[in-house]
């Protein structure tokens, strides 16, 4: 392979500007936590973080959360996958997309969905307020049941998907072996199933955790007095304590590694492979008419449940402020709460912020994955290995520990320490929607690269095509599936992304999120569906296009 | 053949961490040569055209265009065409502009262009067909899209890499006389890598064997097949086995070698390996220049018996164990019988003797 020095030096300088935009903020927390104000070194946070019964809750309450969400969505998504993937069951085009739809939605959505439906004045509550006629809400969605439900619902999907690529690839000649050997079915699934779903299973529950982790819509709307690490850090910080706020990030960094590191190391004995060269076709299971019921039940159930929060959103939007308190049905229907947010100012600002903002992260961010697996593949770069895990560090630091490390990062300015004052500029929440979507987008364009015949560069290149040539013409063309999904998956992160912007906003450049988390304190519920409508649209829509337009080809 | 050099390649050196690579390949060839390169898998046949068109850097040694030294110059700049083994046909660009895409570089009128891929296409019998996607073609014509892309730029030299692997042997056969037309008929100097030897002797007028990154032998595909120079040449070329033998005298034409002991007659050519001298040699014996005896010869036992057609190829096993193959009358032997080994009166070849390898390095 050619190389030359020029761009082996462009992989460095790769390398040193991911650094600075991951690695270097979370060194900056790390020391932050250690300095006393008058610049010395000390561990008054650190001891103050060891001594505080709260805290040692937060961390508690993170860690127990996430393990319970992991548990609550394996049950979930690992039946559903079972069901579509492994039976007859009808309807199953129809249930896959509902089962599917939770994963292009931005978390903010879902949260606003179960609070209009099973919040203490949602539509649920509502109709047993009507039908046993109080005027008592029956139940508060708060704590952690509720932040579990909220869990459960939003990440579900995680093992559903995981779990039906696994059951995709099971091999029937296998299954046909341990019955032929007179295995039960039980036993079948024990030395057979099992094995072969568990590289997806733990996968599916390292990102589930993670997600949990991370997750900060769901404790901060329906936590009440129960704290998770990411708001204990982001009301520690509004308390002023920033060197105990820097302690609690990292305690929530070591969480998160550790379970980055628990999960390697049980995933590390590969199992074992079937030594087929082909595999054979497995039947579909066809149940008896009683599982047929209750699978048919059972799954419908969940489908529905899963969207009957998205429809009371979109109902909620087209309900008139204040004239639907004790009826089961709204009364009033208008689209005033979306006129208002087309019409009024104030009101639109917000949605063309998030807008730009979200475009201009998901172009820098793609732009950014091109050059990565340009140099990390294409051009097998010294630097490569460096380039991915780099590209892959800010997935695992959670989004509240990213976004206070930025705003550490650039609240001062000294350039020649490559800290510039961002903090009420318009530019912190992109760059930090850009460096959190990053991950996603490097991620899917540096597999899509690899699958590339590397041939190809090399038939542009003996037809006389040079770099340039061979990248415009050739490489990304052929790439275009993978770069329309990434950046329409980095657009969506950061156009419905709550975690980074609640620390780094100003009113000035407030995003749709907070706008509805705004709207929803002062009671303007309609207007907060409305723009959850928005949101979930657009989400949709471009994951739609992107998807379409990268498979049409 | 011309005599002046018109692709010379120089000690070419490649090393890589696996192993695999070359040590020092050097060829020549005149304008319009074809030169084949045959090995084994892994023994730097790909490496060695990968050199050559540019996507390797050598760590030593030279590739000379026309006398002037190409080495430096990446891919783009060599102006060689290659045919790819998978073909590295561009999936999003249907034929015309595939054929097209190393007329770029050239910056001729679109009309210029067109008449160019049309001519390219033409000759390769795919006229018309610049508006079809290369997803839809059969493998052959995938081929021959691949073939006429890389010989529309006019290349200095064309590079195929397994050109006929990929295609099932009805179609083989006759891609391969289409290829060895059109290679004739552009008159361009082509180097081809192919680990079929049937392909090697058909298309080639030079053929180089490459054993573990070295050239083992150049030359046409019959001296390859008749004065093999090393015993690693005449086993990978064509069938044949060889057992450990003393030669005794060469003169009059003819050479004496004893083989467990009994006195074999072959021809003195068979000796110039080991230039005559008597003594321990190795020696080597195709099928058909062996033949089974009910009386005279070497005794040896038929372990197995192979039906080809206008004969049967038996392996006979000698009283040390080692193996010979014998050409044979079809229905004549049985396995398990007991018969004797001698060189045919047929053959005028077909026997090498070449020094036994303790012996050459001591």
């Amino acid at each position: 392979m050619r190389r030359s020095r020029g761009v082996a030096q462009a992989g460095w300088a790769l390398v040193a500007f991911l650094a600075w935009l991951t690695v270097y903020p979370l060194v900056l927390v790390a020391l932050d936590a250690v300095r006393a104000p008058d610049g010395s070194f000390t561990l008054d946070a650190v001891r103050a973080f060891a001594a505080r019964p709260t805290e040692a809750r937060a961390l508690w309450n993170s860690c127990w959360l996430s393990l319970a969400t992991v548990v609550g969505c394996a049950l979930v998504g690992v039946p559903t996958a079972w069901l579509l993937e492994r039976t007859t069951i009808r309807g199953r085009g129809i249930l896959g997309t509902l089962f599917l739809l939770p994963a292009v939605l931005p978390p903010l959505v879902g949260v606003l969905a179960l609070l209009f439906l099973a919040g203490e004045s949602g539509f649920a509550a509502h109709l047993v307020m009507a039908l046993q006629g109080r005027d008592e809400a029956p139940w508060r969605l708060q704590g952690a049941a509720a932040i579990l439900l909220v869990h459960v619902h939003a990440m579900s999907v995680y093992f559903h998907i995981f779990a039906r690529a696994a059951f995709r690839t099971l091999d029937g000649a296998q299954l046909e072996a341990a019955a032929a050997l007179g295995g039960t079915r039980w036993r079948t699934w024990r030395a057979v199933v099992i094995p072969h779903l568990r590289p997806a299973l733990t996968g599916a529950a390292l990102v589930t955790f993670m997600t949990s982790l991370a997750s900060f819509s769901a404790p901060y709307l329906f936590g009440g007095g129960t704290r998770v690490m990411t708001t204990q850090i982001l009301a520690t910080r509004l308390n002023g304590d920033y060197a105990l706020a820097m302690t609690e990030t990292l305690a929530l960094t070591a969480l998160a590694l550790a379970a980055l590191v628990v999960v390697r190391w049980l995933d590390a004995d590969e199992p074992p492979r079937g030594g087929g060269k082909g595999t054979a076709a497995l039947a579909r299971q066809t149940l008896s008419p009683i599982g047929r019921l209750l699978s048919a039940v059972g799954a419908w159930t969940v489908a529905l449940l899963g969207v009957l929060p998205h429809v009371t959103l979109l109902v909620i939007s087209l309900v008139p402020r204040g004239t639907w308190t004790t009826e089961a049905i709204p009364p009033a229907w208008t689209l005033q709460n979306y006129a208002t947010l087309v019409a009024d100012p104030v009101r639109a600002r917000p949605l063309i912020t998030s807008l730009w903002m979200g475009l201009a992260a998901a172009a820098v961010a793609t732009l950014l994955a091109v050059a990565a697996a340009w140099l990390s593949v294409g051009r097998r770069v010294p630097a490569r290995r460096w380039i991915e895990a780099l590209l892959a560090l800010p997935w695992a630091v959670p989004g509240t520990v990213f976004a206070i490390a930025l705003a550490t990062t650039f609240s001062v300015h000294r350039p020649w320490a490559g800290r510039v004052v961002l903090i009420g500029t318009v530019w912190l929440l992109p760059l930090a929607y850009m460096a959190r979507a990053l991950p996603l987008a490097g991620r899917g364009l540096v597999a899509a690269w690899r699958r590339l015949d590397p041939a190809l560069d090399d038939a542009a290149a003996s037809l006389g095509a040079g770099p340039w040539r061979t990248l415009r013409e050739v490489t990304l063309p052929l790439l275009r599936p993978a770069l329309l999904a990434a950046a329409s998956l980095a657009f969506v992160t950061g156009f419905g992304d709550v975690v980074a912007s609640i620390v780094l906003y100003t009113y000035d450049t407030r995003p749709v999120s907070l706008e509805i988390l705004g709207s929803l304190r002062q009671s303007d519920v309609g207007v907060a569906a409305a723009y959850g409508v928005v949101l979930m649209l657009v989400s949709a829509g471009v994951m739609a296009v992107g998807r379409d337009r990268g498979t049409s080809t | 053949m011309a005599t002046e050099a018109y692709l010379e390649v120089r000690r070419l050196v490649r090393r890589f961490s696996g192993g695999a690579g070359v040590h020092g390949v050097s060829f020549t060839l005149g304008a319009g040569d074809v030169l084949a390169l045959i090995g084994p898998s892994g023994s730097g046949k790909t490496t060695t055209l990968r050199l050559l068109a540019g996507f390797e850097t050598p760590d030593t040694g030279e590739v000379l265009l026309r006398g002037r030294d190409v080495t430096a110059l990446g891919p783009a700049a060599r102006r060689f065409g290659m045919v790819f083994q998978h073909y590295a046909l561009f999936p999003h660009l249907d034929v015309g502009a595939n054929v097209a895409f190393g007329l770029a570089a050239a910056k001729l009128p679109p009309d210029a262009v067109r008449a160019r891929v049309a001519e390219s296409l033409a000759l390769v019998e795919l006229g018309g067909m610049e508006r079809r996607a290369v997803g839809e073609l059969s493998g052959g014509q995938q081929q021959r899209v691949a073939l006429a892309r890389a010989v529309a730029p006019a290349p200095e030299v064309l590079l195929l890499d397994e050109p006929l692997s990929n295609l099932d042997p009805a179609l083989r056969e006759r891609t391969r006389n289409e290829l060895r037309d059109l290679i004739r008929r552009i008159g361009i100097t082509t180097v081809l890598v192919t680990h079929e030897q049937e392909d090697a002797f058909d298309l080639a007028d030079q053929v180089a064997l490459l054993l573990d990154g070295s050239l083992e032998q150049v030359g046409s595909p019959e001296a390859l097949y008749r004065t093999p120079t090393t015993l690693a040449t005449a086993g990978f070329v064509g069938r044949g086995r060889a057992v450990p033998a003393e030669l005794q005298s060469v003169g009059q034409g003819e050479a004496v070698v004893l083989v467990h002991g009994v006195e074999w007659r072959v021809p003195d050519a068979a000796t110039c390996m080991v230039e005559g001298r008597p003594g321990p040699v190795q020696l080597f014996a195709r099928p058909e220049a062996l033949r089974c005896d009910p009386a005279h010869g070497v005794p040896a036992v038929i372990t197995a018996a192979r039906f080809i057609g206008a004969a049967t190829l038996c392996t006979v096993q000698l009283a040390d164990g080692a193996l010979l193959e014998v050409e044979a009358e079809p229905g004549r032997w049985r396995v398990g019988e007991m018969v004797y080994v001698m060189p045919s009166r047929r053959g005028d070849s077909g026997v090498h003797c070449f020094p036994r390898v303790s012996d050459a390095t001591a």
